[in-house]
């Protein structure tokens, strides 16, 4: 595992200039990413805010070829590129080893995007697909998707007299993936800049499909200060909503276990999505919401063969 | 990319092409910024949490040591100051309101 | 020369795409293009090409992939009908929007609902201002034929634009004719090799493709785009005749038949040509004036030659086999009168929808719109402006 003084020695392939909102998320996923390409990358990406932000013409802050094709087909795109490279290799008219990586947001993965990737999951190109999670539609003004977790506030699930927000549990993606019988899955967090490097390198280095899920918070869509991103996606493994693991052959691993559990309380409380679920009406919610989490850390650990 | 001001239609690559690699560098986001980080040199330990965590690119590094920041894409977000370990309880990152800092110590504009 | 062959035409294109043996073909099989589909994963299971086939899960992700292919620096292709067309909507105009000369043969089908598998042009109609160009096919011999000259002009570097070759189902796609293939070696050469325009993998010289092009230059693009269009004209009809020294088959944007002399005449696309120009044949034996103009380029439209050899004559008819639903006529009928305003002396003109949902068409339907114009030119009234041919009153 390269250091950070070795990694930044590297030449980061995303450039500053970018649109996003300070203190976002996906530039620093992107960063991570890039960094831990041994080979050279091509990059396909979903509708959304991180296509938005980096390539508004004429500026492109991708130093790596870039294709966006439309919101719900960045795994079928680059699946084409990479049957365009398989078959152009065969033919001899290129010798250089090239990797593949498809992002989407949850919106473009999770939901309208779900078959493409499913599809391209299954025919088994050698590309690695990362969703960048912000658990909403962020890019048009923070709609729920099936990624937004109960409980959240939304444009489309919003807090009122009558409701606490999204009735619904998040879909839990990365199990779908699993059951792809693909050779690689994972979940990283950009909090934990080693473990995603690390990850993205795998999922790279694997011969056939590989996906990971990376949360991603969002300042505007979670509504917190700009600087607790990092913060945030660092609570959000702590408190073990978002654990990190990665299945490689169908074996279960947990990559980071935190010293202490932390209460799901300490991640909530810093979003103001989710601030009406602190009215006394909606403390039960709370309660649920960390029975979901405990349930669902108690079952990975199983998974994972790691004492409970 | 540099389009022309004076370009026609004829005159720019096909399809909305852009053929310069990371161009968006030549945008500058500074002008977003309210806060700034300002670095302390003594309480700076080098461990390179603000570059790898930093949105905007704008940490810069040499032989992996803290060279300073580039204020012209800095949005002035604030993580890196919060990442910032510092040194005993002393972060080396600080954000202050923009005008303020300007000519400050540590300012390595 | 050639080879003489019996052949459907889903087996022609099929044996069309194994010749000019592309890089990747990603698609998806619906009906009646299925056998297409089909016949070529067998050449890909048996080795007569070296192409990339995916098999992908639906025909959004069959444009979408044919796209990263194209975009990657393959030659490409796809192959669809109708609803197939329609799911694949969004990424049509796509691929043309980013000048990806993809060919991509779509054997015509009605367009639900409801649900109809049978021949109609409302799926191909549909995507007219999609971008593409768009060449209809009469029989087989043209859809093969069409097929290979697509990739020239879709490749061309005044157009680089993407090629729908159309041919109708069942009625060409499923019937067996007589034919005649090109030896594979003149049709690899004749085709020639692809060289791509700042292809993804060229990965030292990394390009941007796909961007957010808002207001300030996005008119730009799509002007370029307009531009392509009408440059495909004259490059399609310099492809055809290079194309018929290769094979001796000569193609123009569009077929006159009998059409020199006649005062009558009818305007059609794709198979009901064949019989159309049986219809005509019998009425000349009659001493009827009787002409035909099957249109083969349907995109970019030949308006000005089509004025042109429309201009002498006394009535026609245009016959759309689907419907624009605007209360007033056909696509193709829309595109033909506009071709003809300001045209001294034009013709009276009047459209007929036809074949609807694979409605049948006969000698004696044809027969009956010679009749209409023969009486329009008689009495000098027009009736109808529309009539829907064979619809039960």
């Amino acid at each position: 595992m390269a250091t950070l003084k070795e990694l930044s020695n590297k030449e980061i392939l995303v450039t500053p200039g970018h649109r996003a909102c300070a203190g976002c998320g996906f530039p620093i996923i992107i960063k991570q990413a890039l960094l831990a390409a041994d080979n050279p990358v091509v990059v396909g990406c979903a509708t959304g805010c991180m296509e938005v932000c980096t390539t508004i013409y004429p500026y492109t802050a991708w130093k790596v070829p870039f294709i966006h094709n439309a919101f719900e087909n960045s795994a079928a795109t680059v699946s084409g590129v990479e049957a365009a490279y398989q078959s152009l290799k065969r033919r001899g008219k290129i010798d250089k080893k090239i990797d593949f990586i498809a992002f989407g947001g949850d919106g473009g993965t999770y939901d309208i995007g779900f078959q493409s990737l499913s599809g391209a999951m299954e025919r088994g190109h050698d590309m690695l697909y990362i969703c960048y999670d912000n658990q909403a539609y962020m890019n048009t003004g923070i709609q729920r998707s099936s990624a937004t977790p109960r409980g959240a506030n939304t444009t489309t699930s919003p807090a009122g007299s009558e409701s606490y927000g999204k009735k619904q549990y998040r879909k839990d993606l990365t199990e779908v993936m699993v059951a792809h019988g693909i050779p690689y899955v994972a979940q990283g967090s950009p909090a934990m800049w080693n473990d995603l490097v690390s990850k993205v390198n795998k999922g790279l280095a694997v011969e056939g499909p590989a996906f990971m899920a990376v949360i991603q918070p969002c300042v505007l869509g979670w509504k917190y200060p700009a600087d607790q991103t990092i913060e945030l996606a660092k609570l959000a493994v702590d408190t073990c909503f978002w654990p990190l693991y990665e299945i490689v052959d169908g074996e279960y691993k947990l990559t980071y276990r935190p010293k202490e559990k932390k209460p799901l309380v300490d991640f909530l409380r810093k979003q103001d999505r989710f601030r009406h679920l602190f009215k006394p009406e909606n403390e039960h919610i709370i309660a649920e919401l960390q029975a979901e989490v405990d349930r669902k850390w108690d079952a990975l650990l199983a998974k994972c063969g790691e004492q409970a | 990319m540099s389009v022309p001001k004076d370009a026609g239609w004829k005159d720019v690559p096909k399809a909305g092409r852009i053929l310069e690699p990371g161009c968006a560098a030549k945008y500058e986001t500074g002008g977003w910024r309210t806060y700034r980080p300002v670095h302390v040199p003594e309480n700076c330990i080098n461990c390179l949490l603000c570059w790898v965590y930093c949105p905007d690119m704008s940490i810069q590094v040499e032989n992996g040591r803290f060279k300073g920041i580039d204020y012209r894409y800095c949005k002035g977000c604030g993580v890196c100051a919060q990442v910032c370990p510092g040194k005993r309880g002393n972060k080396a990152l600080m954000m202050l309101l923009d005008e303020e800092a300007q000519g400050a110590e540590g300012d390595t504009k | 020369m050639s080879i003489r062959v019996a052949k459907t035409g889903n087996e022609a294109v099929a044996e069309g795409m194994r010749q000019i043996n592309p890089d990747v073909v990603a698609a998806y099989p619906i009906t009646p293009q299925t056998e297409i589909v089909q016949i070529f994963s067998s050449f890909v299971a048996n080795g007569k090409v070296d192409t990339e086939f995916v098999t992908v899960e639906s025909e959004h992700s069959a444009m979408s992939a044919t796209v990263g292919a194209s975009s990657a620096g393959a030659r490409a292709m796809t192959a669809t009908s109708a609803n197939g067309l329609a799911l694949m909507w969004e990424i049509v105009y796509i691929a043309a929007s980013m000048r990806l000369p993809i060919v991509m043969p779509v054997v015509n089908r009605a367009l639900s609902g409801p649900i109809n598998i049978h021949c109609d042009h409302s799926d191909t109609m549909g995507a007219r201002d999609a971008g593409w160009v768009q060449i209809f096919s009469e029989n087989a011999q043209e859809a093969y034929d069409n097929l290979l000259q697509a990739v020239r002009i879709a490749e061309d570097k005044n157009v680089l634009l993407p090629v729908m070759v159309t041919m109708d189902g069942f009625i060409i796609s499923h019937a067996m004719e007589v034919m005649h293939l090109l030896e594979d070696e003149k049709v690899r050469k004749w085709v020639g090799e692809y060289v791509p325009e700042n292809p993804l993998l060229d990965v030292d010289n990394p390009v941007t493709v796909g961007p957010l092009d808002l207001y300030d230059w996005n008119m730009e693009h799509k002007r370029q785009q307009a531009e392509a269009m009408i440059q495909a004209k004259p490059v399609i009809l310099e492809v055809a005749k290079d194309y018929a020294k290769l094979s001796g088959r000569e193609y123009g944007l569009f077929e006159e038949y009998m059409l020199d002399d006649a005062e009558i005449a009818i305007v059609v696309l794709g198979s009901t040509a064949g019989t159309a120009k049986e219809v005509v044949k019998a009425l000349r034996a009659d001493g009827v004036k009787a002409g035909l103009l099957k249109v083969r380029v349907f995109r970019p439209f030949p308006a000005r030659e089509i004025a042109a050899a429309l201009g002498g004559k006394k009535a026609i008819a245009v016959m759309d086999r689907s419907d624009s639903f605007n209360a007033v006529s056909g696509p193709v009928f829309a595109e033909v009168r506009s071709a003809m305003y300001g045209v001294e002396n034009a013709p009276k003109i009047v459209d007929y929808i036809y074949g609807i949902g694979g409605r049948d068409v006969t000698m004696d339907h044809i027969k009956s719109v010679y009749d209409d114009l023969a009486k329009i030119v008689k009495t000098g009234q027009v009736e109808r402006a529309l009539t829907y041919l064979g619809i039960r009153e």
